[in-house]
């Protein structure tokens, strides 16, 4: 395996003194708040005053021959993509920011550009270790690449926002690099370049112009450019910037339009083709309720990211099944510990914010 | 037992149950093998094969909503004329229904790049115990909350039944080619497995049949399986040409390194259809060896898959059983088959001990109960050898948090004794 050297801030080996620590300070806590690289620190509902609590880093076990990794879910995107990418792997989160936490992008559920071609977040998690409101160490899935052994306790734990414990070791499925990749633009909408490639990577959406990233053989590459009419571009489109950030969830045929009546009110969108994630940045508030107006009115939803804390609605749908949730939130946390308010679970009055937790890095 | 042809009629099944407050099992085509479909004392088995209406198939979203009764391959038949498939490919994909894949998070040889059936369902509309009926998950990308069609998809019957499934469809890759590799030593064809991983290439399907396997068939379909060969490998990649031919070269080539015999690359379609036909017939290839078989599913570290193997031949030679090997090596997804005669007097206690022992050397190589077949009964009180009384505690609890009812598919997945304060109750080497 490729150990990490002692100069590396990657610790190698067994996390469990520090994962002991995690439990004895949610013992102690009335309320626990997990925090990761706060890169996404403004997503779903508001902070919750309490106890911060912080994920051990470091690699536990990596072995490239079994295209898995064990890691403390403090680690930083960024650190696990150097250790993997000198075994010629990778994880594709793809974060916005590599300071990511790996636990971060997990709780939060947020999937990278690439998901077109390497699934969901949700598909790259086998095991997770969580410190429940009551401070246990509980663990759910497992290491092997296939498991069915019980009920999927790790696709529960992704998207929970830290309602459900604190993610602290993770085991993720990794892939190997591709042999060569490119970037390329074309004048073809979205859903044709979708129809059209095998296996992109990414189709990124911006009106007029639709961007691919092909990964693969080189010889491969030049066939998908003439068969896309696309030329090589220098790289992804940057991703909308602006104080008022939020991502679209919309059935895949309905991004081309989306993107369209996004940039039409003066909101910055780009899409993703095949996938149905439109990514918008807003001037002002009022400007991204709009763009969750448009996301309504396609049949889907808009998730606030940043900004707009207290002014826009973290999700502006109710959660579905909320019955069903809430059921589940009271049996893993009856006593309400773990991150209160950052799912509109229950109608009970959600827990003041913090206002020194409430600026995010990410603006 | 009834059987709903809507999902109107399933959730008045569910109903009845609730008023007559019996536990209620829902029943795909039966091709389960941990007994998940199997009812436990006085219930009602809701049986869904008369639900198996291919409901909209969107070719522009390649996606489709299925009935739960729809059988696996009738599906990818469905959408074969639009250039798609459905990806997870049990070997029982003739007779297994999607409602019954969704309940055991089925898998099958071609789950290696693409995923087990998790990774397939977008939504379920699922009959929960109380006879509702909630949309668990989405065709849009994402929802705000816990993602419910994950727990759901393996739960095996006990959170509700499914009475209309979304899939996702994949488009059929331009270039498929398929390898058999032959070996004369287990060892080899294992050590090409990893060498293959190494060389940073993901096979669509790597599939791993040993000595007395590869005779059977061979014997019973005339795939051209060499009848000598200690092991052969069934690889096969796919996506555009010069990737793939590039990946055939190069496994080739590992195989020739690893000490392969012979690399045999099937020139069309025909001959790629024989070497899958040896390997989807093996269940039936053994019933010309013995009448009854015992299969297992374990997963290990791909890494430990030699020293696992070893492990368990040598259980199968001291229990005196016929052992064979046919699995899906590239995920580390073994399938020990145990050969036997059920006539023969004392024979199922060795079957017994044997599976019991394999399933605990599986774990004591970091592994796990089962890939793809799922717990049911057969595992349930196995269930200890890989989570704590915690972990058992936290599943237990969020199965009665979407099943308030206890009446769905009850005693199945977890072992008595899995909640906190209830009296646990073990036995020894029980599970059937």
């Amino acid at each position: 395996m490729t150990a990490p050297t002692r100069d590396d801030p990657l610790h190698d080996g067994p996390l469990d003194d520090a994962i002991e620590a995690v439990c004895a300070a949610v013992r102690a806590a009335t309320a626990v708040v997990p925090v990761g690289g706060r890169t996404h620190w403004e997503v779903g509902g508001p902070a919750p005053a309490g106890t911060e609590v912080v994920a051990p880093a470091g690699i536990v076990e990596y072995d490239p021959a079994e295209l898995t990794v064990t890691l403390g879910a403090g680690t930083r995107v960024g650190d696990l993509d150097a250790v993997l990418a000198a075994s010629g792997q990778q994880c594709p989160l793809d974060p916005r920011h590599p300071t990511a936490t790996v636990g971060g992008v997990l709780a939060t559920g947020l999937s990278g550009t690439r998901r077109l071609r390497y699934g969901p977040v949700r598909n790259r998690l086998l095991e997770v270790h969580l410190v429940t409101g009551d401070g246990r160490r509980v663990k759910g899935g497992g290491r092997t690449v296939k498991n069915v052994s019980g009920y999927d306790v790790a696709r529960l734990v992704v998207g929970s926002l830290g309602t459900l414990g604190v993610i602290v070791q993770v085991t993720l499925r990794c892939e190997p690099r591709p042999p060569a990749s490119a970037w390329l633009t074309t004048e073809r909408p979205g859903a044709e370049a979708a129809a059209a490639a095998f296996r992109p990577a990414t189709i990124l959406v911006q009106p007029g112009t639709t961007t691919v990233l092909v990964e693969g053989h080189p010889d491969d590459i030049a066939a998908e450019t003439t068969r896309l009419d696309a030329r090589p571009a220098a790289g992804p489109p940057r991703l909308p910037q602006g104080p008022f950030r939020g991502r679209i969830s919309v059935s895949p045929a309905r991004v081309d339009t989306v993107v369209a009546e996004a940039t039409r009110i003066g909101i910055g969108a780009v899409g993703e083709g095949g996938v149905g994630t439109v990514h918008v940045a807003a001037p002002t508030a009022e400007s991204l309720r709009a763009a969750r107006a448009i996301a309504h009115g396609a049949g889907g939803w808009l998730l606030r990211e940043t900004g707009g804390v207290g002014e826009v609605d973290g999700f502006g749908v109710a959660l579905p099944n909320r019955a069903v949730m809430a059921r589940i939130k009271d049996a893993l946390d009856p006593a309400g510990v773990c991150n209160p308010g950052r799912l509109p679970l229950h109608d009970r009055p959600l827990t003041s914010v913090d206002p020194a937790a409430g600026r995010g890095f990410d603006a | 037992m009834c059987f709903p042809q809507s999902t109107e009629q399933l959730a008045a099944a569910v109903r009845v149950a609730a008023r007559h407050d019996v536990p209620f099992v829902a029943r795909g085509s039966g091709t389960g093998l941990a007994g998940g479909a199997t009812p436990l004392d006085d219930a009602l088995v809701i049986v869904t094969t008369q639900m198996n209406r291919v409901l909209e198939v969107d070719p522009v979203e390649r996606m489709a909503w299925v009935e739960p009764g729809v059988l696996n391959l009738d599906l990818s038949r469905a959408v074969a004329h639009l250039g798609l498939h459905y990806a997870p490919d049990p070997s029982s994909q003739q007779a297994c229904t999607i409602g019954g894949n969704v309940g055991t998070n089925a898998g099958g040889p071609h789950c290696l790049a693409s995923g087990v059936t998790s990774a397939h369902v977008l939504a379920v509309d699922a009959v929960l115990g109380d006879g509702s009926v909630a949309r668990l998950g989405g065709t849009e990308p994402d929802l705000p909350g816990y993602d419910l069609r994950g727990c759901f998809v393996g739960s095996e019957g006990t959170m509700g039944i499914a009475a209309r499934v979304a899939v996702r469809l994949l488009p059929n890759p331009p270039v498929v080619r398929t390898l058999l590799l032959d070996f004369t030593a287990l060892d080899d064809a294992a050590a090409t497995v990893s060498g293959i991983i190494a060389a940073g290439i993901v096979p669509a399907a790597l599939e791993m049949m040993d000595a007395e396997i590869t005779r059977a068939v061979e014997d019973y379909v005339g795939a051209g399986y060499p009848r000598d060969a200690a092991a052969v490998l069934l690889v096969e990649v796919d996506g555009l040409e010069d990737g793939v031919a590039a990946q055939v070269a190069a496994i080739t080539e590992v195989g020739k390194a690893n000490g392969a015999r012979n690399v045999r690359v099937a020139q069309d379609e025909a001959e790629r259809a024989l070497l899958w036909k040896g390997r989807k017939s093996a269940f039936g290839a053994i019933a010309r060896i013995a009448p009854d078989y015992y299969l297992h599913d374990a997963v290990v570290p791909r890494t430990k898959l030699v020293d696992v193997l070893r492990q368990v031949y040598r259980i199968a030679d001291e229990q005196q059983l016929t052992m064979m090997n046919v699995f899906h090596a590239g995920d580390g997804n073994l399938h020990p088959l145990i050969v036997f005669d059920a006539r023969e007097p004392g024979v199922w206690q060795r079957v017994h001990d044997a599976g019991d022992e394999i399933l605990r050397t599986c774990v004591a190589a970091g592994g796990v109960l089962s890939g793809e077949h799922g717990i049911g009964m057969e595992k349930r009180d196995a269930m200890g050898l890989i989570f704590s009384p915690d972990d058992l505690d936290l599943q237990a609890r969020l199965r009665d948090a979407f099943d308030p009812s206890g009446r769905a598919n009850p005693g199945k997945v977890l072992p008595r004794g899995s909640r906190c304060g209830e009296l646990p109750r073990v036995p020894e080497g029980t599970w059937v």
